[in-house]
């Protein structure tokens, strides 16, 4: 097949999967079937393209020309290449663990629940190709009005007032940040497209470039940056699966690869830092990159830790951006599959435990490790992926991130970038040792009124305390953690994906 | 002096203002629609001194004429014939309303049926 | 038969009226406007398609040449707006919704119709005729049946609302004719064209100016431009659903256009923005309106006020767009009349829809309708995301046209306060979504027929299709810029 025919699929697959799954909800099996399929499907074509980014092949899609020398152009690269790797490879994980998790529930609206998923896969996969600035802002606002239905899954009060504080800041931020810098820069240079070395060279000049580039950061909330964080915990009120596919692979990263792409290809690094325009971009990242550490330190509910820990593995990524150096690029593009990787762990394992025991909250969770041990196992190795030790993919990314720092002569971001290591493991951690060293306050009298022992009496010793998540939410997050250690080994072909990028 | 030699457009000022200020000031919405009547009125005067020219006859050629003689200019007068089925047409229409209006509420009072309103939503 | 066309648009509604009254069957009647508006929306793309292959098309009313005979004249901007007014009437007409929500007595439809197709007609004559005083008997065939039909509401309050609309509208209307009076008293003359040619050298004139303010001062009462919008609000509240849909979505716009047309046809943009400096006193006022508007749409309880006032905010859009005076703030002001036609049009639409289903047009009355009634809902939603400005709307284009006129003027202040307003659009556009998506039902209700939200989704639907596909909406409306400005392409 031609590679533009491959990429039509590639985003006509997540839509006809959405329809799919809205026609065939009255029968789960086959709904669940649709979504499997289309899952699969969407991702051998994700992969069929990648053969042609490799090649080095120049492949470009027009659709439909909206305005005068304005299309919907869809171009592939190897920044966005990557992306759309991630987001439709981690969809597949994702959505059978979102049947586990969703039948283990018995929730509501299962049909809307996965029509959405697919839909927003659909914006994620547009951005990822998106061939010009409004392209991406197109399918950046899909993605943020299908995943509203996602958030507010529930429909109770709190629900309605998460989304209330996540549709405010992505629209906010949208609207009157990104939307303008869009403008402004069409405005200016008279075209939108993506193009190696940026447009803005020659267009801009002086204080301007600092001020749209802060449009674009502070546009783009899907990427957390500080005081624009608001909505990424408040989302959490979400069903994990929603939070773990999206709230740490699609949305989030949809933001900072925004913050990436335009970085690259519509200022073009040499350009930044020729008029050092992005310098307080760094200590604005540096700053929310620490202070989101902290604050997870101080949370105790898993879900919330987990997103402030979000929060702050963006700001790396948007660091990496800013530095503006060959390597920080490169380390923050490499940073969105390590952390999407690790970070999705962290949350099937979150939803897991709540499938299985109803605990959100760490202080509960002293002993779960022996019930346990497959769930909280992966989870130290999704943590130390965060962490970034090898060998797990998250060393990688914050190596070439701290060459970067170094790239950029600006050693004061190693230390910010090693600080940041060192709080990652006070906010991981603990949880991981509580579940494993400390004993069950609770454990005594379950076990004293015999239901472990009931349900499973056949089975003393090691089994006989394993009371895990169902077996549809337990083998994606093994499969994830497993991820971790195998992208470790993986870090040649993504770094040789990225070195194909135009950066000059 | 000069100012006093138009003395028919203060009149059409004077005419407007006292329409104007009736549909403004009365309560009555009967009056109102006089007042928007007067309105309409002088806006008709003010076209028709327009178009009188002095010292002109009606706008006929008599028989041999010569072309020396002035009319006055019949455009305007004319054009106050559609004015005048317009205006005609929108009292109708108002004078409609205000019996529907006294059906609903009993009163043709505007005081009293902002209180109405009000009252009732 | 096909050059006298653009008479014909206007004249076959207006003997079309009197036919109802012979008919009488709600049945018949009905048919019979449904034809007559898609026979106009035919004529009026005939014409648009003949304007842009082959210029402006004057006719000669009656053989009587201009100027001293009435000239009907359409360019790119006239036809434009044609195919809009045609184009809504041929939805709304035949929608099923069209009687939901009157107060008529049994037997007496076809009046109600017949006022229909005299406001049709009346504003089809204001856009096409070149003659101003045509354009005043025109303004007030188009009042006088708008007050009929909103006085037709449901509720009493819609009598003293339409009365009170009778009395700023007849104020307008006589404004207007005594601006017109004003500059026929120093040029001689009411054609525009003609007008145009005589007004430069006496543009100093004391007379032309206060001529000139009178027009301003009688238009933007019509358009309800802020602060003169007071009589909107109420008018379509209490109108029958389907008058609002209907009148929002056609009759502030012919009203744009006529100022549009005496601004910068008769009087030019030069006198009007760089002699007389308009667009200090019109951009505050536009400001004024998108920030006073949404700003009183977040706070209404009643479904067509919330309209209403977000009418009122997108007026403030499109004179904004008029005072840039650019072609791409022109361009954007048009394209954002034919786009704010459709949505606002869809949104009165599927409003009757609900008034048809609850009674009730309250904000309350659509809660837990999401289940319910789920293409009437997603229309409102699809309608209110195209009012936010959401990407791949149209209210999208529109908004892209305007701050990159504002941009263009120099004006980044303005392009930010767009941006700004629109974002309290979604703040009360998101209040429709969580009532109706997650309240609790108050009704027992079913979907509406067929014949009510097709109508619905054939306007919601456009906005999703002309918010990709801007050929012809962007096309036609830098079209009409050009031709307003004066610019041959």
């Amino acid at each position: 097949m031609s590679p533009e025919s491959l990429l039509l699929w590639a985003l006509c697959l997540p839509l006809a999967g959405a329809l799919g799954v809205s026609l065939c909800g009255r029968w789960p099996n086959v709904r669940e079937a649709v979504t499997i399929i289309t899952t699969l499907s969407t991702f051998s074509c994700v992969l069929g393209i990648l053969q042609f980014v490799l090649a080095g092949q120049v492949v470009e899609l027009e659709v439909v020309e909206v305005l005068a020398g304005l299309p919907i152009a869809f171009r592939l690269e190897p920044l966005g290449m990557l992306y759309a790797l991630v987001a439709s490879g981690l969809w597949i994980p994702t959505a059978v663990y979102g049947i586990g998790y969703m039948r283990g529930h018995g929730e509501q609206n299962q049909t809307r629940f996965f029509a959405c998923f697919a839909l927003a896969i659909f914006a994620a996969l547009g951005i990822a190709f998106a061939g010009n600035l409004l392209t991406l802002f197109l399918f950046y606002e899909l993605l943020t009005f299908s995943t509203y239905p996602l958030v507010t899954h529930y429909g109770n009060d709190e629900a309605r007032k998460a989304g209330r504080v996540y549709l405010g800041n992505l629209i906010f931020t949208s609207v009157a940040f990104l939307l303008l810098a869009v403008v402004t820069t069409w405005w200016m240079t008279g075209t939108l497209d993506f193009r190696p070395g940026g447009i803005l060279a020659g267009k801009a000049e002086g204080p301007m470039v600092a001020v749209l580039l802060g449009l674009f950061a502070f546009g783009a909330g899907k990427a957390a940056l500080m005081p624009f964080h608001r909505w990424l915990p408040a989302a959490m009120v979400a069903p994990t699966p929603v939070s773990a596919l999206l709230h740490a692979v699609a949305i989030v990263k949809a933001g900072v690869f925004t913050v990436l792409k335009v970085v690259v290809y519509i200022f073009g690094i040499d350009f930044l830092t020729e008029q050092g325009a992005s310098l307080w971009l760094m200590y604005a990242a540096a700053f929310t990159l620490l202070s989101a550490s902290v604050i997870a330190l101080t949370k105790t509910n898993l879900k919330a830790r987990l997103a402030y820990s979000t929060i702050s593995q963006l700001a790396y990524i948007v660091l990496g951006a800013a530095l503006a150096t060959t390597a920080g690029v490169t380390g923050a593009a490499l940073h969105i599959p390590m952390h999407a990787m690790g970070k999705i762990t962290l949350f099937f394992c979150a939803g897991a435990i709540y499938v299985a025991t109803h605990k959100k909250d760490i202080r509960e969770m002293d002993g779960i490790g022996r019930r346990m041990p497959f769930t909280m196992g992966a989870f130290l190795v999704g943590s130390l992926s965060i962490i970034g030790l090898p060998p797990m993919g998250g060393a990688w990314s914050k190596w070439f991130l701290a060459m970067g720092a170094a790239e950029a002569h600006m050693p004061i971001f190693i230390g910010v970038l090693m600080l940041s290591s060192l709080l990652s493991i006070g906010y991981l951690m603990p949880i991981v040792a509580r579940a494993f060293f400390c004993k069950a306050a609770d454990a005594e009298p379950e076990a004293a009124s015999g239901d472990a022992t009931e349900s499973h009496p056949e089975k003393p010793g090691f089994w006989g305390a394993v009371n895990e998540a169902p077996a549809l939410c337990v083998i994606p997050l093994c499969a994830t953690a497993l991820g971790t250690v195998a992208l470790f080994f993986c870090v040649p072909f993504f770094k040789g994906l990225l070195d194909l990028m135009v950066l000059r | 002096m000069e100012a006093l030699g138009i003395w028919n457009y203060w009149g059409v000022v004077l005419l407007m203002m006292i329409g104007l200020y009736t549909v403004i000031a009365r309560d009555h919405l009967v009056k109102k629609l006089i007042g928007l009547g007067i309105f309409q009125v002088a806006v008709i005067l003010f076209y028709v001194s327009m178009g009188k020219v002095t010292g002109g006859t009606a706008p006929i050629i008599p028989e041999g004429a010569d072309g020396s003689e002035v009319y006055s200019n019949p455009l305007p007068h004319v054009l106050m014939l559609t004015a005048i089925v317009v205006g005609v047409a929108t009292l109708a229409v108002g004078l409609a309303l205000v019996i529907r209006i006294r059906e609903a509420y009993g009163t043709v009072e505007e005081d009293e049926l902002q209180r109405q309103n009000r009252a009732g939503s | 038969m096909s050059e006298h066309l653009s008479a014909l648009i206007v004249v076959l509604p207006l003997l079309a009226a009197p036919v109802c009254l012979l008919l009488r069957q709600t049945r018949m009647v009905r048919a019979w406007t449904s034809i007559v508006a898609w026979a106009c929306l035919c004529m009026a793309l005939t014409l648009l398609e003949r304007v842009h292959t082959g210029g402006v098309i004057t006719y000669a009313m009656g053989g009587w040449d201009p100027p001293l005979g009435i000239e009907y004249r359409l360019d790119a901007l006239n036809a434009y707006l044609l195919v809009i007014v045609t184009a809504i009437a041929s939805v709304v007409f035949p929608s099923g919704v069209i009687l939901t929500d009157t107060s008529l007595p049994e037997g007496k439809a076809h009046l109600y119709f017949a006022a229909l197709l005299l406001c049709l007609a009346g504003l089809l004559g204001i856009t096409s005729t070149g003659d101003l005083f045509n354009v005043f008997v025109f303004v007030e065939i188009t009042s006088l049946s708008s007050y009929t039909l909103i006085s037709l509401g449901k509720n009493r309050q819609a009598l003293t609302a339409a009365f009170s609309y009778l009395v700023m509208g007849t104020i307008g209307g006589t404004f207007l004719l005594v601006g017109i009076g004003f500059l026929y008293q120093v040029t001689g003359t009411l054609n525009m064209n003609d007008l145009a040619l005589r007004l430069p050298e006496l543009l100093g004139s004391r007379t032309i100016l206060a001529g000139f303010a009178f027009l301003m001062v009688g238009g933007s009462i019509k358009l309800a431009v802020f602060p003169l919008h007071q009589w909107l609000p109420n008018a379509y509240t209490h109108a029958p659903a389907a008058v609002s849909a209907f009148i929002a979505a056609t009759a502030t716009k012919v009203s744009y256009y006529l100022l549009a047309r005496i601004i910068f046809t008769v009087f030019g943009a030069a006198f009007v923005f760089d002699a007389l400096h308009l667009h200090w006193l019109l951009m505050p006022l536009a400001i004024a309106a998108m920030f006073a508007g949404s700003l009183a749409a977040v706070f209404q309880t009643d479904l067509k006020r919330l309209l209403a006032y977000s009418s009122i905010a997108q007026i403030g859009y499109m004179t904004l767009g008029l005072c840039m005076a650019s072609e791409t703030g022109l361009t954007g002001g048009i394209v954002h009349l034919f786009n704010h036609a459709l949505m606002k049009g869809g949104l009165f639409l599927a409003v009757a829809c609900v008034v048809m289903r609850t009674g009730s047009s309250s904000v309350n009355a659509i809660s837990g309708l999401g289940r319910k009634m789920p293409l009437t809902m997603a229309a409102i939603v699809v309608g209110g995301l195209s009012l936010i400005g959401v990407p791949g709307t149209a209210g999208f284009i529109s908004k892209w046209y305007l701050v990159v006129g504002a941009l263009e003027r120099g004006w980044y202040a303005v392009s930010v306060l767009i941006l700004l307003s629109s974002l309290i659009a979604v703040v009360y556009v998101w209040r429709l979504v969580e009532t109706a998506f997650f309240g609790v039902p108050e009704h027992e209700v079913c979907e509406v027929p067929w014949t009510s939200w097709l109508p619905t989704w054939i306007l919601i639907g456009a906005t999703l299709v002309f918010g990709i596909w801007t050929d012809v909406t962007v096309g036609g409306a830098s079209a009409a810029a050009r031709a307003l400005l004066g610019v041959t392409p």
